[in-house]
């Protein structure tokens, strides 16, 4: 457990920059998610920090220590990858004991014992231990890469979308089980994913990521409520923020350029005319499908959805976010 | 009647086995041929027409082990009775063991520079097809053209460069030399085979094993190792097949202390003409370690031959 900053990193690979003069703080006990599309150096970041790629220019400092010349063993990291990460040749006991059995750790045998009965009691992969790794679901084959990371005391946890290969409850029910153990550990985890509700309901900072740069960095709520640009309010919401050009409404402010409306942004009843194309029932709630002066609308529907197919019905933007000509945001205004 | 794509009629199936069965029968007749003669005698071996029932014997399995000397028969009457069979063998055709022949030391010439120029093409071969497939080398694919081309005319073509250099390093007809000389042919192969097994080998192995503690080459030798297991195996078979039976370099650079089996073999000499059964006993005896190594790792093999045509 220790604190990781990162000063002015920067890696390219050839011509193609993939992480661009990078600063970020990741606090001791802090659960920090990268998110960003494919290709923003999301898992470049953590690939620097680990020490599986060379830095180029800038530091990595973990606990104090710049560890820029450091071997990956030497910079007690714990890395969870996306797939392919068990010894298929071990059983899951041996991959657990694995990192306990380094020429940098040396457990006691007894010790290892101790510890990886303990992690699979956690995961509960328990009575799999003596199986084959090859033998697993993929399900178990991810707790047991998890499992290989907990078995130590790291610095820092590194994982590089752990669930993005587990089906959806599989996913669910990770997700929470993560959650609690960083709650009881108290560690630092810098975590990787595309996946909005990951980053949402794990975070306790949300790092945005753009074509290699960090763009925003904050609690998942403030990214959610106050993106500086278009760019990362699009990274979080489901259904997606809407974007509308803001010359739609008339009486917009002239250097407002986009409008982004999340479905808690229009109110219903009131307004201008738009058209009912498509009603999604998702149990819990309803998504309508507007088009509104040529444009699609994605809002959600109050309670008891009053409203059919082919309607018309009015609606009005409520507090939108406003966006300028470059894509940033304009804060102050009401439009 | 039913039409499957991927299942064969039964008089497809009918046809390619008999197919397969001819082939195999057309290759083996002379191994099968070789195998007989070495249980014959020497008057059966060249007997005309060709004896294919004959009264097995030992005669060229004792011939080849041994050195013989003739006696006269009153000499012969003299001596106490025979201990073993071979020597019965031996007092039938009017002569006395002398002496261990060279076959022996000649076979053991084989098995110590095979296998070691094999260990050596292996272990050279696995930390080079490593570094190609990790690690970014300038020039890399100039440089395993480079090593491909080695094999682009047959070594043979440069016998007397090769002949001259020996004799003054003095390499001629010692163990080293010849290791070394299979050791240099087989390394192309040897790269190039092993770099597409580990090419195989997901990256994200080691890469888990740097950061669970482990310095690269602990990782190569924990995790890489294992899992390239498979295509190390048949690759020393192809390795030890060439040096095995490697002929040329053999008669030419080796005479005495170094001289493998393929090159002692021709020089079985009976009394008063060729000894053919000897000479089919050698070659038998040859054969054996390179099929018992072969039939061990079949499995290896046959996947060696098709590496790299399924990936998963």
């Amino acid at each position: 457990m220790a604190e990781v900053i990162l000063e002015n990193l920067s890696k390219s690979y050839g011509k193609q920059k993939a992480v661009i003069d990078m600063n970020m703080t990741i606090e001791d006990g802090s659960f920090v998610v990268l998110l960003g599309p494919t290709g923003a150096g999301k898992t470049t970041t953590l690939r620097l920090i680990s020490g599986l790629e060379k830095i180029d220019e800038g530091s990595v400092k973990i606990d104090g220590r710049v560890v820029n010349e450091e071997i990956p063993a030497q910079r007690d990291v714990a890395m969870v990858f996306q797939q392919y990460s068990l010894y298929p040749h071990l059983s899951v006991r041996n991959n657990l004991a694995f990192p306990l059995r380094s020429p940098i750790l040396k457990t006691s045998k007894d010790e290892i014992k101790r510890k990886v009965d303990e992690v699979a009691e956690i995961l509960q992969i328990s009575h799999k231990l003596d199986n084959k790794a090859t033998e697993l679901s993929g399900g178990e084959m991810q707790r047991v890469s998890i499992g290989r990371a907990l078995v130590r005391d790291p610095a820092i946890f590194l994982m590089d979308e752990p669930l993005s290969s587990l089906d959806a409850r599989l996913r669910a029910d990770l997700r929470i089980e993560l959650k609690r153990i960083h709650h009881d550990l108290g560690s630092t985890l810098l975590y990787v994913t595309h996946d909005q509700i990951e980053a949402m309901t794990m975070a306790s900072h949300v790092g945005v990521l753009q074509e290699g740069e960090l763009v925003q960095f904050g609690s998942p709520r403030e990214i959610y409520e106050n993106p500086t640009s278009v760019y990362v309010a699009a990274r979080l919401g489901s259904p997606r923020i809407n974007l509308l050009p803001a010359a739609v409404f008339n009486d917009t402010p002239n250097d407002v350029h986009t409008l982004g409306l999340r479905p808690e942004h229009i109110a219903y009843g009131d307004g201008e005319d738009a058209t009912v194309k498509r009603i999604e029932h998702l149990g819990d709630h309803t998504r309508l499908h507007l088009d509104f002066k040529g444009h699609a609308v994605t809002g959600l529907s109050p309670e008891g959805n009053p409203y059919t197919q082919g309607s018309t019905i009015k609606i009005k933007p409520v507090n939108p976010l406003c966006f300028n000509e470059a894509g940033n945001r304009i804060t102050g205004r009401v439009a | 009647m039913s039409f499957s794509v991927t299942e064969p009629s039964s008089r497809q199936k009918w046809f390619a086995g008999t197919l397969v069965i001819t082939y195999a029968l057309i290759t083996m007749i002379p191994l099968l041929w070789i195998m007989m003669t070495s249980f014959k005698t020497p008057p059966d071996s060249i007997s005309y027409p060709p004896k294919v029932v004959y009264e097995p014997s030992l005669e060229g399995y004792v011939n080849l082990f041994t050195t013989r000397t003739r006696l006269s028969p009153e000499a012969l009457a003299e001596l106490p009775p025979p201990e073993n069979f071979a020597e019965e063998i031996v007092r039938n055709r009017n002569m006395v063991i002398a002496g261990p022949s060279k076959f022996g030391g000649r076979f053991l010439n084989s098995v110590i520079i095979g296998f070691g120029s094999t260990f050596l093409s292996i272990f050279l071969g696995t930390l080079a097809a490593y570094a190609f497939s990790r690690f970014k080398i300038p020039l890399a694919d100039d440089l395993l053209f480079f090593i491909l081309s080695t094999r682009m005319m047959p070594p043979i073509a440069v016998a007397i460069p090769i002949f001259l250099m020996y004799r003054q390093l003095g390499l001629s007809d010692t163990h080293l030399g010849m290791i070394l000389l299979y050791t240099a042919v087989n390394i192309s192969l040897a790269v190039w085979l092993l770099k597409g097994f580990i090419d195989e080998i997901p990256r994200e192995y080691e890469e888990a094993a740097l950061i669970d503690g482990y310095t690269r080459f602990q990782a190569f030798y924990k995790v890489v190792l294992p899992q390239a297991a498979t295509g190390i195996a048949s690759t020393a078979i192809f390795c030890l097949i060439f040096a095995w039976n490697e002929y040329a370099f053999a008669v030419l650079l080796t005479s005495g202390t170094a001289q493998t089996a393929p090159a002692f073999i021709p020089t079985i000499i009976g009394v008063g003409g060729l000894d053919w059964p000897a000479i089919a006993a050698g070659a038998t005896i040859f054969l054996l370690p390179v099929m018992i190594f072969t039939v061990l790792l079949r499995k290896h093999l046959l996947r060696g031959i098709t590496f790299g045509a399924v990936r998963k």
